[in-house]
């Protein structure tokens, strides 16, 4: 059992069901990120945590305590939202301590809670403005500092990043990154950014439709997908899915067509459970594990090299993406910066088999080998 | 599981709401209803409850004076809503072309919105009355044929009721006109330019055609008041000369309370609700699928 | 009105600018001319609006009219003056509009923050008793306020004015609380703040402007009604609106026309003042009631 865990949870409105068993447990000091397209149900999700939502059926549990009837005030949640949801009215000061002032905590108590936190967010020249005078970056910290002020079980983050512009988006990212590691406490935090997702989380839930698609830490959701939806949504570029087939006469291997449609085989290193040769597959594999000779992973245990025209050349500063055709498809390769390639040449491609991942092209799981 | 005191919270909204909602179902439906009721009834000075079906209809379309209330209802409201929405679109397409003295003017067209009906009737039925007002100062002025009698011709007075209703509300349609062209998006009207739309182009196919919202609420909100209208033809005419200025709205005060007809004075009352309620639910209906 | 002017990119020419000027102009002065014709009148002593011309500006500048009106002039068949009727619009309006302000700010708040099943019905009922003819309640209006006890008193007024002010308040509240984020609601429950405590600690106090716009919509409706009051009112309790009727159609005697007029601008003047102190909150009230609608 966790510090919060949520239990078979469904969510409907009317007949529709927007949120299918959902089952999570996160544990104390945990940094839990629920990450997917919009609509996908995780803003859902974290609003029957904070108890804004009812829920349809399974149990919500905080610290050990069902909180399924509990009024949002009272299971001792705290929530940084989209807008930040400042009160305009209010000073900075007043809308950090509004929640005491509402639990009935004396005066002293709130404005020492509010000094502590108004130093640890550095925010104190702050405080008797209001929100209308604050910039979108300290709006933000006023959002944090109000969540922080309650000293809650649980911090609750809806997309609270996505009204920033981009350079302060990575500013404040590292910001909550620093506080979470300095204060340890349980995070649910929700966003539609997978970067955001993996360079926060401790553990990520991946979300489609309602369902939760893929469940572990960002390692594991991003090197070894459960699903081509998991697969795909997580990393940027984004996995290259590459229409293939098993071959099994010989050595396992899967065999793509290259660019000029002749097929290319590439030896795996196990057998997909259960599959015949011939069978159609989606090869999966990311922009880093298709590079050039020089640039392929030196510990890598299985590297294929084949020739292939370059279609577009990319530079994109640090790294530059080489597009080429695969499977009849447009592959994208991260190549070194330096990269001296032009459209229409052909070069060496090093695929590093190690990490390429099979799918089912028809359940669109994923295939494992053995 | 609840506590009590979340379970309270959860009914206080509907609790804090029901009186105004019990209100308007017993003040307007319940009353409606019971207005409905009377109109089959053989009510006369005072309510009385005896069935008698549709004799009050058909009592009421055999009157002549309603069927002047009902002529008169027609022409008012056609010129009123029509007369209106042009000035109105006018005005405001003028005073959004960067006019000097905005400021001014807007104002000027709108303060007689903010003015009682019974003190536009009084300011005029005094301008138009030929004994002392325009045709007067024509008069002294030197036009001596000018002739200006409408107040006091049974077959033009209400066309005068119509002027004096034309100044009251006109400004206001300006304002949501102006208001809508407000609303336009500018660069929708560069690209029509650079298109090569000329002015009057640009006016008739793409900014006329974009207010139609405004259009819709404009006629909404005319219609409605032109069937409500009755204070200004007390005031302006009193109903005169004889009945030449009758509407529904007189109609229905006069035979209920004066002339001792409730039943009729009900089954008029229902019959303008039901014009109304025609312009109304349709555009009600709308309004509220769209905002759910 | 949107004051955000984005002035429009349409370009006119020379001939074309003239037109529209004298175009404008030519409105301004039909829209002034009546209100200037009462209040030139209503300075002149009677004779020389009867021989005069009524264009003219008073050569015997008087103030007797006002007097007259304010306090002397014949209301039915009290010499009275407008001045107790006056005072009986004051009594029934100052009630009538905070208490429609307080229920329409509580009912748009329920209906956009609180919302629950059939909302939309209950606020569509609502709205569309904004929009019907009043005649149709007059009969059984009448006989109620007879039960209530309240009949021909300025309660009674009140009563009515509350009652019918109920959909336009609600829905000028409930068009500007719904731009209202609704995460600042949730903000507040997970803080702990209870249904009243929202709204008096979070919606009240930045509900200033479509408060000004209801008062200022409500005020001129209800100020302005003759209709209710001619029904419901008897002699104590009549309001501004009907006693001016009263004294402009009054058949005794010489028809003192700098009287009515003076007495018509005295009854124009609260809404006038009201108009010219916050007239473009007013404008903005009557989009918010049609365009929105």
């Amino acid at each position: 059992m966790g510090f919060l865990d949520i239990r078979n949870v469904t969510k409907s409105y009317g007949a529709v069901e927007v949120l299918h068993q959902v089952d999570i447990s996160v544990q104390e000091g945990e940094f839990l990120v629920l990450v997917g397209p919009s609509g996908c149900g995780k803003s859902t999700l974290l609003n029957m945590i904070a108890g804004l939502e009812g829920i349809t059926s399974g149990e919500i549990a905080i610290n050990g305590r069902v909180v399924n009837a509990v009024h949002p005030s009272k299971r001792n949640i705290a929530m940084v939202f989209q807008s930040y949801a400042l009160y305009p009215n209010m000073s900075v000061a007043q809308n950090m301590t509004f929640g005491l002032e509402m639990h009935g905590v004396p005066k002293p108590e709130r404005d020492k809670a509010l000094k502590d936190v108004a130093a640890l967010l550095q925010i104190e020249p702050l405080l008797d403005r209001k929100p209308g005078q604050l910039s979108g970056g300290q709006r933000q910290r006023v959002a944090m500092g109000r969540a922080l002020v309650r000293d809650p079980d649980v911090f609750l983050f809806d997309e609270p990043l996505s009204n920033l512009d981009a350079k302060l988006r990575v500013d404040m990212r590292t910001e909550i990154k620093k506080l979470h590691e300095k204060l340890k406490t349980t995070v649910v935090y929700v966003t539609h950014d997978q970067i955001e997702a993996l360079t926060l989380s401790t553990r990520i839930a991946v979300m489609n439709g309602g369902y939760v698609q893929q469940l572990g830490t960002p390692q594991e959701v991003y090197d070894d997908p459960a699903n081509v939806f998991v697969a795909s949504f997580m990393g940027s570029p984004s996995m290259n899915l590459i229409p293939a087939r098993l071959r099994l006469n010989g050595q396992a291997a899967v065999e793509i067509a290259d660019g000029a449609g002749q097929p290319v085989a590439l030896p795996l290193t196990g057998t997909p459970g259960g599959a015949q040769d011939g069978d159609a597959l989606l090869f999966g594999l990311r922009p880093e594990a298709l590079t050039d000779t020089e640039g392929a992973d030196r510990h890598a245990r299985n590297i294929v090299t084949f020739r292939n025209p370059v279609d577009v050349v990319e530079p994109a500063g640090s790294d530059t993406f080489v597009t080429t055709t695969l499977g009849g498809k447009d592959a994208i390769s991260r190549m070194r910066a330096d990269t001296r390639l032009t459209p229409g040449q052909t070069c060496d491609f090093a695929v590093n088999m190690d990490k390429a991942v099979l799918f089912d092209p028809r359940t669109e799981q994923r295939l494992r080998l053995t | 599981m609840t506590d009590l005191r979340t379970r309270f919270q959860d009914w206080l909204p509907r609790l804090v709401l029901s009186p105004s909602l019990a209100a308007v179902l017993v003040f307007v439906y319940g009353f409606i209803a019971f207005t409905l009721y009377l109109s089959f009834t053989d009510s006369r000075m005072l309510p009385s409850y005896d069935w008698v079906g549709l004799e009050n209809y058909s009592k009421l379309w055999g009157l002549r004076h309603w069927h002047t209330a009902i002529a008169n209802l027609g022409i008012f409201a056609l010129l009123y809503i029509t007369i209106c929405t042009a000035i109105g679109l006018t005005l405001a397409i003028f005073l959004d072309q960067k006019i000097r003295g905005e400021g001014l003017l807007r104002p000027i067209y709108l303060y007689p919105m903010a003015l009682s009906f019974i003190v536009t009737g009084t300011a005029w039925k005094w301008f138009l009355d030929p004994g002392i007002g325009l045709e007067h100062t024509m008069h002294l002025w030197g036009w001596e044929s000018f002739e200006f009698g409408w107040i006091k011709d049974r077959d033009m007075a209400i066309y005068t009721v119509v002027i004096a209703a034309v100044w009251q509300s006109s400004g206001f349609v300006m304002a949501m006109f102006l208001a809508g062209l407000r609303g336009i998006d500018n660069e929708i009207l560069k690209a029509a330019q650079i298109d090569g739309a000329s002015n009057w182009n640009l006016y008739r196919r793409i900014v006329i055609p974009l207010l139609r919202p405004a259009f819709l609420s404009a006629f909404v909100i005319l219609s409605h008041l032109a069937v409500k209208s009755y204070d200004l033809v007390i005031a302006l005419t009193g109903g005169g000369p004889g009945r030449a200025t009758e509407l529904p709205a007189t109609f229905m005060y006069s035979y209920t309370f004066t002339r001792n007809s409730m039943g009729i004075g009900a089954a008029s009352a229902v019959i303008m609700l039901m014009t109304i309620a025609a312009i109304m639910t349709p555009y009600l209906y709308a309004e509220l699928k769209d905002k759910g | 009105m949107s004051h955000a002017t984005q002035d429009t990119a349409v370009r006119t020419g020379r001939i074309a600018r003239t037109f529209i000027y004298l175009v404008l102009l030519l409105f301004a002065l039909f829209y002034l001319l009546p209100f200037f014709v009462m209040l030139a009148n209503s300075l002149k002593p009677l004779s020389e609006i009867t021989g005069g011309n009524m264009m003219a500006l008073p050569q015997d500048w008087t103030i007797a009219p006002w007097l007259s009106a304010w306090s002397t002039a014949q209301i039915g068949v009290e010499p009275t003056g407008l001045r107790p009727y006056f005072l009986n619009s004051i009594l029934m309006v100052v009630p009538a509009v905070a208490i429609s302000t307080v229920i329409g700010a509580l009912n748009g708040y329920i209906l956009t923050k609180w919302r629950f099943r059939g909302d939309t019905v209950i606020f569509g009922l609502m709205l569309f008793s904004c929009f019907i003819p009043f005649q149709i309640v007059l009969i059984p209006m009448a006989r109620m306020l007879g039960l209530m006890g309240l009949a021909g008193s300025t309660p009674g007024l009140v009563l009515v004015h509350v009652v019918y002010g109920i959909g336009f308040g609600t829905l000028y509240f409930r068009n500007y609380y719904a731009a209202f984020p609704t995460e600042l609601v949730r903000a507040a429950q997970i803080d702990g703040a209870g249904f009243f405590q929202i709204f008096w600690r979070i919606m009240l106090p930045v509900s200033g402007p479509i408060a000004v716009v209801n008062i200022i919509w409500q005020f001129t409706n209800i100020w302005n009604d003759f209709l209710f009051g001619a029904s419901f009112a008897d002699l104590d309790s009549m309001p501004m609106t009907v006693a001016l009727n009263n004294l402009v159609n009054s058949s005794t005697g010489v028809k003192e026309y700098n009287v009515h007029f003076a007495g018509a601008i005295l009854a124009a003047l609260p809404t006038l003042l009201v108009y010219i102190v916050a007239g473009r909150y007013f404008v903005r009230g009557l989009m918010a009631g049609s365009v929105k609608g």
